[in-house]
C-alpha cells in the first residue's frame, strides 16, 4: 500500500498501486486487481483520481508512441504519455496538440477522462474534439477499438468519462499544423466585469487564445489582465531574429533543472496578508507589460509548470481549486456575485483565472466546457470556513444553470452535480462495474 | 550515422537511453531482445521520435553462449559498431533464490554471465577496429553482498570485476569499457518496490547519467550520483556494524 495524493494534496489515503507497464498485458493486470482506477499524473486536484484503500493502476509507464503519419498529423500512442513529451517531440516539426490546459504535465489518458479545455477553446472545442481512435480496456477482458463513426455512445461517454468507463490504453490525436514555437501575444488590464466581457468578444474572431487572471478581492472596481495570442507562423518568427537566442535560452532552461518549492510550509503561503499585497504587485508588474509582445508556447501556456510542486505553496492542510461554468445569459451577474460573495468572505487566491468558452458543446456526456464563462480560483484549505464559501458559490452556480469541473473538484454535493450535468443518465449505462473513484462513490451509485 | 546496440532494449532504462540518443542526433540503432513483439514497440516508439534513425530488431535466446556469439556476429557484419549498451537483467527475488536452485543459476545467469558474454564478443571486432565503446548496466548491489539481494549482487559484482579487467587489458587502445552502477530506480523492474512507496531516481534521470557517462567514456558511473559516496561508506562499515544492519 502506498500513500497517494491529488494535486489539492487534500488527503494522502493509502492506495494498493499496479504499474501498467505494457499495453498488452492491461486487461490482465485490470481482472486481477478490482475494483480499481486508472492514474495517470496525479495533477487532477480533487478525488476523480483517487480510490482510497482500494487499486490504483498506474498508467505513466504505458508512455510509447505507436505511429504517426506527417501528411494527415494523426499521432497514436499510449495513455500514459505526457502531453509535454508530445509537445517537445512535435512542436520543432511543426505540428503541436490543438488542445492543451495550464499544465502539460499531464498524461493524454487524463487529458481524454476529463476532456480538458484551454485558452483556445473559443477556436477549437476541448481535448475530446481531437481524439479520434481509442482503444480501450474494460475491466471484462475486453479490448474495444473506439471511433466517433462505430461506436459515437461510448466514445462519447468516455470522452470526459473521468475514467469509469474503461482504462484508455492507447488514442489517436489529430495534431494542428503550427509554424513555430512562438506567439504573438497582447497584454490588456481592464476593470470591471463588463470591459472583460467587451475584450473577451473582441477578441474572439482574430485571437486563437484568450486568458484572464482577475485579482478576486478587488472588490466592486475589479481589476484584471487580459492575455490574447496567436501562433507565430515561420515566417513572422523568421523576420524576428532575436528570437533566434530567445529560442536557444528557452530551450537552456527547459532542459535544466527547474525550481521546486522543496518543502511544505506549515502554514499556507497563501493568506490573508500575503494575498493583498501579491495581488497588487502582480498586477501592477502585468500592467508594465501591457501591450504587444512576443512569448514562447511554454511560458504563455504552463507558467507554473517551471515551479515544480508549487501546490505545497498551500500548506500542509492542501487547498481546493473551485471552477464553475455558468451560462452568458446571467453569466455577468453570476460571476459578479461569486467574486462579491469571495471578497467578502476574505478568502481567495492569487490563481484566479476568467474565460469566455466558445459557442460550441463538448462531445463528451460529462464534459465540463459549456458556452458560458467559467472562473476558476484555488483556495487554501480552511476547513469548515472555506467549504461554507462554496456552498454560497454553489448556489450562485445552480441559479445561474452553471456546472462545477470534476478535474478540480472533492466537495460538490450530489444535486449540483445532477443538475450541472443533465447527460448523466446516458453516462451512466457505459460505466465499467469494476470501476469505481472516491468521486464516483460521492456522487454517483458506486 | 552512429551505430549503437543496444542489449536488452525494452528495459527502461535502455529504452530511456535510446530515446535520447535519437533525439540528439539520427542514429543507426540495433536492438536486441527476447521478445520480438516488445522489442517491435520499442523500435516504433523510437521510430516515431525520429524518422530519419534507421531501427533494426533483433531477437536472440539471453542464456546460450552460442546464440549470443551468432547475434554478435550478425550485428557486427551489419555495420561497425560504435556504442554497445548491455542493458539486460532480472530483478530475481532472494528468497526464491534461497529456495530454488534452479532460480539462483537463472538469475546468476541472466544477470551475470550473458552479460559477460555479450561484452566478450563484442570486444573482439571492436579491438580489431581499435574503435568504439562498451558500455555494461552493472549495480550499486554488486558492491558489496546484502542478506536482502545477493545472489542478484553477485552476478553483478561479476559483471564489474569482469569490466575492470577489461579496462585494464583495452586502456592503451581506443576502445572504452563503462560500468554502469544504477542505485534503485523507477522501472517496471522495480514496480513491486514502487508500489511499496520506496523512493526511487527517475529512470529519465538516471538514463541522461547514462548517456553522459558513455558519451565520456568513464570508467564508473554511478547514477545518480550520490550512490557513489552512499556505497563508499557502504562498503567500508566494518563487519560488526555492517551485521547489525537490516538492508
Amino acid at each position: 500500500m502506498k500513500a497517494v495524493s491529488a494535486w489539492g494534496r487534500l488527503s494522502d489515503d493509502l492506495h494498493d498501486v499496479q504499474v501498467l507497464t505494457d499495453r498488452t498485458q492491461v486487461t490482465l493486470v485490470m481482472a486481477a486487481h478490482q475494483p480499481g482506477l486508472a492514474f495517470g499524473n496525479g495533477r487532477s486536484y480533487g478525488d476523480v483520481g483517487l480510490n482510497p484503500q482500494g487499486h490504483l493502476w498506474h498508467t505513466t509507464g504505458l508512455n510509447k508512441l505507436m505511429s504517426f503519419d506527417e501528411a494527415t498529423g494523426h499521432l497514436v500512442c499510449e495513455a500514459g504519455v505526457l502531453l509535454r513529451d508530445i509537445q517537445r517531440l512535435f512542436v520543432p516539426r511543426g505540428w503541436m496538440l490543438p488542445v492543451t490546459p495550464g499544465t502539460q504535465l499531464i498524461t493524454v489518458g487524463g487529458a481524454i477522462a476529463n476532456d480538458v479545455h484551454g485558452k483556445n477553446h473559443h477556436a477549437v472545442g476541448s481535448f475530446g474534439d481531437h481524439v479520434l481512435r481509442l482503444t480501450l480496456a474494460r475491466t471484462s477482458g475486453e479490448v474495444l477499438q473506439l471511433d466517433w463513426s462505430t461506436a459515437p455512445e461510448l466514445m462519447s461517454a468516455t470522452v470526459g468519462g473521468l475514467g469509469l468507463t474503461g482504462v484508455v490504453v492507447s488514442a489517436e490525436l489529430q495534431l494542428r499544423r503550427v509554424g513555430s514555437p512562438w506567439l504573438q501575444t497582447e497584454t490588456l488590464p481592464y476593470q470591471g466585469l463588463s470591459e472583460f466581457f467587451e475584450l473577451a468578444d473582441a477578441s474572439e474572431r482574430d485571437w486563437e487564445h484568450t486568458v484572464s487572471w482577475i485579482d478576486c478581492l478587488s472588490g466592486p472596481s475589479l481589476r484584471g489582465i487580459f492575455m490574447r495570442g496567436n501562433h507565430l507562423s515561420q515566417a513572422q518568427a523568421e523576420a524576428r531574429p532575436s528570437l533566434r537566442a530567445a529560442l536557444a535560452a528557452q530551450q537552456r532552461k527547459a532542459s535544466g533543472k527547474a525550481l521546486a518549492m522543496p518543502f511544505v510550509p506549515p502554514v499556507s503561503l497563501v493568506n490573508g496578508l500575503s494575498l493583498k499585497p501579491f495581488n497588487l504587485a502582480y498586477y501592477q508588474l502585468q500592467k508594465l507589460k501591457s501591450g504587444l509582445d512576443v512569448a514562447h508556447y511554454e511560458p504563455f501556456f504552463y507558467p507554473l509548470d517551471n515551479l515544480q510542486h508549487w501546490n505545497r505553496m498551500y500548506g500542509p492542510r492542501g487547498f481546493y481549486q473551485y471552477q464553475s461554468v455558468v451560462p452568458r445569459e446571467g453569466g455577468e451577474a453570476a460571476v459578479q456575485a461569486m467574486l462579491d460573495a469571495i471578497s467578502a468572505s476574505g478568502e481567495g487566491s492569487f490563481l484566479a483565472v476568467l474565460k469566455t468558452f466558445g459557442n460550441r458543446e463538448a462531445k463528451g456526456l460529462l464534459s465540463f466546457p459549456m458556452p458560458g464563462v467559467t472562473l476558476a480560483l484555488d483556495f487554501p484549505n480552511r476547513g469548515e470556513r472555506t467549504l461554507k464559501l462554496f456552498e454560497r458559490l454553489d448556489a450562485i452556480v445552480r441559479e445561474a444553470g452553471g456546472r462545477l469541473y470534476m478535474a478540480k473538484d472533492a466537495r460538490m454535493p450530489r444535486d449540483l452535480f445532477e443538475a450541472g450535468y443533465p447527460r448523466l443518465s446516458e453516462f451512466i449505462k457505459h460505466r465499467d462495474t469494476g470501476i469505481s473513484s472516491a468521486m464516483s462513490r460521492r456522487l454517483m451509485e458506486y | 550515422m552512429q551505430h549503437i546496440v543496444i542489449i536488452g532494449a525494452t528495459s527502461a532504462m535502455a529504452e530511456h537511453c535510446a530515446r535520447l540518443w535519437v533525439h540528439a542526433s539520427p542514429v543507426r540503432l540495433t536492438l536486441v531482445g527476447r521478445d520480438e513483439a516488445r522489442t517491435q514497440r520499442v523500435a516504433d516508439d523510437l521510430r516515431v521520435r525520429s524518422p530519419q534513425s534507421d531501427v533494426q530488431v533483433m531477437t536472440t535466446d539471453f542464456v546460450n553462449a552460442a546464440a549470443i556469439a551468432q547475434t554478435v556476429n550478425a550485428i557486427v557484419a551489419r555495420a561497425p559498431v560504435d556504442v554497445v549498451l548491455i542493458a539486460h537483467g532480472a530483478l530475481s527475488d532472494q528468497a526464491t533464490c534461497q529456495d530454488d536452485v534452479l532460480a539462483c543459476d537463472a538469475a546468476l545467469q541472466v544477470n551475470g554471465v550473458s552479460p559477460v558474454l555479450f561484452a566478450e564478443a563484442f570486444a573482439k571486432p571492436m579491438v580489431a577496429a581499435n574503435h568504439g565503446t562498451i558500455a555494461i548496466i552493472g549495480s550499486v548491489a554488486g558492491d558489496r553482498g546484502r542478506k536482502t539481494n545477493y545472489v542478484y549482487g553477485a552476478a553483478k559484482g561479476l559483471v564489474a570485476r569482469y569490466a575492470q579487467g577489461m579496462q585494464h587489458r583495452l586502456a592503451h587502445t581506443n576502445v572504452k569499457v563503462v560500468l554502469i552502477k544504477p542505485g534503485p530506480t523507477d522501472t517496471p523492474m522495480t514496480s513491486d518496490l514502487k508500489a511499496k512507496g520506496q523512493k526511487m531516481a527517475s529512470v529519465e534521470q538516471v538514463a541522461q547519467d547514462i548517456v553522459k557517462g558513455i558519451a565520456a567514456g568513464k570508467p564508473v558511473v554511478y547514477t545518480p550520483g550520490i550512490w557513489q559516496i552512499i556505497m563508499l561508506v557502504v562498503m567500508h562499515l566494518p563487519r560488526f556494524v555492517f551485521n547489525k544492519l537490516n538492508i
